[in-house]
């Protein structure tokens, strides 16, 4: 009885060293959303049900180890024992329970974090590679960054352009993923005022690290502030050639591949680009005018820029006064 | 000095290394006018030359300074041979074109086999593999020409062209290396020999077709320690950008074999993942292949054509995994995906070819297994009275012949939705890219219990041996594994928690997959109470043994976490992901992997691998995968995605990659501690022909290594498996026939 009293109480005071450990590790990013709450929680259990379960193995396993090792000089074999039905079936239904109750746990928490808010503020996500596109058909606005109040339920129809994206954001938990030709829908309370950033998270291609947008979680006053901003600058730039034509890029999430300060992201940058020498892989330099840029938005197999190839850009078929926005747009651009 | 000696080949090494690298600088040089110390081609041609040195300067002109020779030259050769090609396809000289990267690792790695050993299966094989690719590519551009189409693509030849030529190089190889003959001759009338392995002997019996299940047994392992050496280098590769946020090594101004340096990040992550999939499948192969028929006291598996044939195609499609490499890689990451694998570089169609190809290999091996324990059992060997690994190869193999399909499906399909605009996951199309999802997890999870139960069968069957005790529930150990490969079945859309599927069909899957924790504790539980009150001594065997055990809970304890809905949502495709199946891989494959061969090569040598270097294997080891994956997890939870080959700085994580990148090298360096002690074992080992761990298992009854034909007399099973501590029991007793012939 002695070596089981003994590890008994080892179990005990590992697991909850473990636990402690583990819950002191920080393991889980800022807590954001009321979806959080309820995933938090199971995790918590899950943390203590590895820390009883390690121990439990670890502790009698790492025990016999020592106390039952073969000393110096001994031969021969450990006491002949072939096993014992009851204990077995002990260690079977016992973790069934454990298990079931688990899943209920699950489940409840899942449930959790489903709630429907019916009136919850609908926004609509395009995803593409390698942006993420934002629109409130609400009030018309269309954004690269994601605005969304503080306590009040979002719902995120979501839709993509090309391949399987994934919308997540740390502090919110929850993912789900984009699929093209369906829309998927994505709940989420914020409770926390803040900025955080939405992360693909599922492999899109080439530049799938940097498929990364500002989720920016406003207090209602700024939140209203914002929308008003937004709607002042949308109806501003349907005055001019270039300010549809910068709508026009951040509807097709241009700006996710292309910086507007010079600096290199997974195309070329725009700053300065209207009218510069432009070296092409195939050893041509050109001039970046009308034609250079219409064939590059057309057709970018054409005109692979050094340095930028193999181009991942899909064909984006606009029409020719969008281009022609576009190409206003630009030549704003220095 | 001697004419061959250790010190005179570290001179060479030292010499060749210095003066190859020196001429491959001075070679970039000469082509781009700039002075680059640090450059994959130096690196490379060092690389060949000094393992030519090496061997030249340690044993002169042998079999294996010739194969280093052959690689070196052919390599070169061959990339010439490629520059010039593209020279008159295109016009103009391209350095770095992947044609002549193709060329080079083609015909370098059959003047490697050419060299070792002359004409035999794998160079004759890989010579009929290229003029196989090249006869079927060619025809498609030949067709291609007729139609009035373009013949000529970016990797010299179409996708389809490359398509037909890399399923006839499969068929070329298995033809041109013998795989097949018998079975032509037996269409023909004409009787062959039971055996033919006789006209080779020695090592060069493993680079030809033999019938003896214990070569092929052998070949498995050798091929899959390659594999794992390739899968590993790929993860290093990958590693060493990841140790530091932003790029810095694979930078956006690298072009190799028509990537960027974030496209090579993704075609490495994708193949390391597949890579060391296959390797683990030919890994547990090589297990079965040497163990089972010993186990079960058979002379050989019951198909040993079949059992060839299932090895030889594994070698075709290790080079068609290689080849996607070149071809312009894929950045779909092992499980392709579409639409994303849809629109992915030809490498895409070699991945679909050389998995759906490893597949057969998986198939069959299986279906030889599952018969073989069903037909040929020692007398008196009931199913309870089996080793426990013969039910975890069963129960392996079970999932094996019926689930492989799904993902050659699966990826088939693919593969006919790129070549002919078959629509079946292309949503315009009115195809579903969910389903693809299924088809493809379908298989992919219950493949993980194919890679961790003959594992786990590894650990229940050392324990006993070393802890000097039976096994505790023997019973309910055999039936656990039935048990999992049964649920393992029913699980898979928990691969799927966000992919949109109907939502409320993740309850269910939620249960199923939990299910699966209850029969994998009933083996924890029995281990743990097999050690209870045992005589436990620990060689090297036994450290990898108990290394997996702890390795294989913590993959298991993080399972659950995945496996409820709820706190999936944050992990599916995190980091904490990663650093979970890695712990369940490396505990339920790796550490018994590498148990096993230590446990056997007294078996299959006649002598032992170096116990201080294995416990140095261990101990550098372990500790440095408990690094590797706890940080993995950790930083996964705090927002780390998976496949990414750039992290925000911000989220402060350049502290803990480095330390991971650190522990990878470390890794990297144990096994290579391995592999030293593997082959210089093989002729300097410790003599070991008896029975070196006091067993009571029937193939340490006999003197090692074993003879061609297994046993030369029968035995019949007169006790159970694992009496340990029965004083005057015993598991197995040699028949002394009667007449001769009788069984």
């Amino acid at each position: 009885m002695g070596h089981f009293l003994v590890v008994g109480i080892l179990v005990i005071v590992m697991a909850v060293f473990t636990y402690i450990g583990l819950d002191a590790a920080g393991l889980m990013p800022l807590q954001a959303s009321a979806q959080a709450v309820s995933i938090d929680w199971l995790w918590n259990w899950q943390l203590i049900a590895i820390s009883f379960l390690f121990s439990l193995i670890v502790v009698p396993m790492v025990y016999s180890l020592i106390v039952f090792r073969r000393r110096k000089g001994e031969t021969g074999d450990g006491e002949h024992i072939e096993g014992n039905t009851p204990l077995e079936i002990a260690w079977t239904v016992i973790p069934l329970f454990i298990v079931l109750a688990l899943a209920y746990m699950g489940a409840y928490s899942l449930g959790e974090t489903r709630r429907v808010d019916p009136n919850a503020l609908v926004i609509e996500v395009k995803a593409r590679q390698f942006a993420w596109t934002f629109e409130y058909p609400e009030y018309g606005i269309v954004s690269n960054e994601l605005h969304i109040p503080v306590n009040k339920q979002v719902l995120l129809k979501m839709e993509s352009a090309d391949v399987i994206h994934s919308f997540w954001v740390p502090e919110f938990r929850v993912k789900q993923d984009v699929v093209p030709g369906r829309v998927t829908e994505y709940r989420i309370t914020p409770t926390l005022i803040g900025s955080y950033k939405v992360r693909c998270a599922e492999l899109c291609g080439s530049s799938h690290a940097y498929m990364e947008s500002p989720v920016i979680v406003d207090s209602n006053t700024d939140y209203t502030a914002w929308i008003s901003t937004q709607e002042k600058i949308a109806a501003e730039a349907a005055k001019t050639p270039e300010g549809q034509g910068e709508r026009l890029t951040v509807r097709n999430g241009c700006i996710g591949c292309h910086s507007l300060d010079g600096s290199r992201m997974t195309g070329p940058t725009w700053f300065n680009l209207y009218g510069s020498q432009v070296k092409l892989e195939d050893g041509r330099t050109v001039t970046a005018d009308d034609a250079f840029i219409a064939e590059s938005i057309l057709d970018p197999k054409a005109t692979e820029v050094e340095g930028f190839a193999p181009t991942v850009m899909p064909p984006y078929p606009l029409t020719d006064a969008e281009i022609a926005n576009i190409i206003a747009y630009l030549k704003t651009l220095k | 000095m001697k004419n061959s000696s250790p010190a005179r080949g570290w001179l060479f090494f030292a010499v060749g290394l210095v003066a190859a690298y020196a001429a491959g600088v001075g070679l970039v040089y000469a082509v781009s006018g700039s002075l680059t110390y640090v450059h994959l081609v130096p690196i490379l041609l060092a690389t060949v030359v000094s393992a030519t040195t090496l061997s030249w300067g340690a044993s002169g002109f042998s079999p294996l300074t010739k194969g280093f020779l052959g690689l070196t030259l052919g390599g070169l050769a061959g990339y010439g041979l490629g520059l010039v090609i593209d020279l008159l396809v295109q016009g103009s000289l391209d350095w770095v074109t992947p044609v002549a990267s193709l060329f080079s690792l083609l015909i370098g790695f059959t003047a490697f086999f050419l060299g070792v050993a002359g004409l035999n299966a794998v160079s004759k094989g890989l010579i009929w593999q290229i003029i196989g690719t090249l006869l079927g590519a060619i025809f498609i551009s030949v067709i291609r020409v007729a139609m009035g189409l373009a013949w000529s693509g970016p990797f010299l030849f179409t996708e389809p062209a490359w398509v037909l030529g890399g399923f006839m190089g499969v068929l070329f190889f298995l033809a041109g290396s013998g795989s097949v003959s018998d079975w032509f001759k037996w269409a023909r009338g004409i009787d062959t020999p039971e055996h033919h392995e006789e006209s080779h002997t020695g090592w060069e019996k493993y680079l030809s077709i033999s019938l003896d299940h214990k070569v092929i047994g052998i070949q498995y392992t050798i091929t899959a320690l390659f594999l794992i050496s390739v899968g590993g280098l790929f993860a290093l590769i990958f590693r060493t950008e990841l140790a530091a946020s932003q790029l810095q090594f694979l930078t956006n101004d690298i072009k190799l074999f028509g990537q960027s340096g974030p496209q090579l990040y993704n075609t490495f992550m994708s193949l390391h993942g597949m890579i060391m999939i296959i390797s683990i499948l030919l890994g547990i192969a090589g297990m079965m292949n040497y163990a089972v028929p010993l186990l079960l006291g058979a002379q050989d598996m019951a198909f040993p054509r079949l059992n060839a044939f299932s090895f030889w195609i594994s070698v075709p499609a290790s080079v068609l995994m290689l080849m996607s490499l070149i071809l312009g890689g894929f950045d779909t990451g092992w499980t392709g995906y579409p639409p994303l694998s849809a629109r992915a570089p030809v490498g895409m169609q070699m991945f679909f070819l050389g998995v759906f190809t490893a597949g057969w290999s998986s198939i069959l091996g299986a279906l030889n297994t599952i018969v073989t324990v069903l037909r040929m059992r020692a007398k008196g060997m009931t199913a309870f009275r089996m080793p426990i690994f013969v039910w975890a190869a069963v129960a392996t193999s079970i999932i094996a012949l019926t689930a492989t399909q799904l993902i050659g499906l699966a990826f088939q399909l693919v593969m006919f939705q790129r070549l002919l605009g078959m629509g079946f996951f292309d949503p315009a199309k009115g195809g579903n890219p969910v389903l693809f999802q299924h088809l493809f997890w379908f298989y992919s999870h219950p493949a993980v219990y194919v890679f961790i139960l003959p594992g786990l069968g590894i650990i229940s069957e050392l324990l006993p041996v070393f802890a000097r005790k039976p096994l505790f529930g023997y019973r309910w150990i055999a039936m656990s594994s039935m048990a999992i490969a049964l649920v393992g079945f029913l699980v898979w859309a928990h691969h799927m928690f966000t992919s949109g599927m109907n939502e409320y069909l993740r309850v269910p899957f939620m249960y199923s997959t939990l299910l699966v924790a209850i029969p994998t504790g009933v083996k924890f539980f029995s281990w743990v109470a097999t050690l209870w009150k045992g005589k436990i001594w620990a060689p090297t065997p036994m450290l990898f043994v108990l290394g997996g055990v702890v390795v294989f809970l913590l993959g298991g304890l993080t399972g659950p976490p995945n496996a409820t809905v709820s706190t999936d949502l944050h992990l599916h495709d995190t980091y904490f992901i990663v650093g979970h199946f890695h712990d369940t891989i490396f505990g339920g494959f790796v550490f018994p992997f590498f148990a096993a061969l230590y446990y056997w090569f007294p078996k299959a040598t006649g002598r032992r691998m170096s116990e201080t270097l294995g416990k140095i294997h261990f101990w550098l080891m372990t500790p440095s995968f408990f690094i590797l994956t706890f940080g993995m997890m950790r930083i996964g939870l705090l927002g780390m995605r998976r496949r990414i080959v750039d992290y925000d700085p911000a989220l402060n994580f350049d502290a803990t990659h480095l330390v991971l990148t650190i522990s990878g090298y470390l890794i990297a360096i144990s096994v290579l501690v391995f592999i030293y002690n593997f082959f210089n074992s093989i002729k300097n080992g410790e003599k070991a022909e008896g029975n070196v761990w006091n067993s009571r298992s029937p193939e340490w009854q006999v003197p090692s290594p074993m003879p061609t034909h297994n046993y030369d007399q029968p035995f019949e099973v007169v006790g159970e498996p694992y009496d340990y501590g029965l004083p005057g029991s015993k598991y197995v007793e040699f028949i002394t026939p009667v007449k001769s012939g009788q069984k």
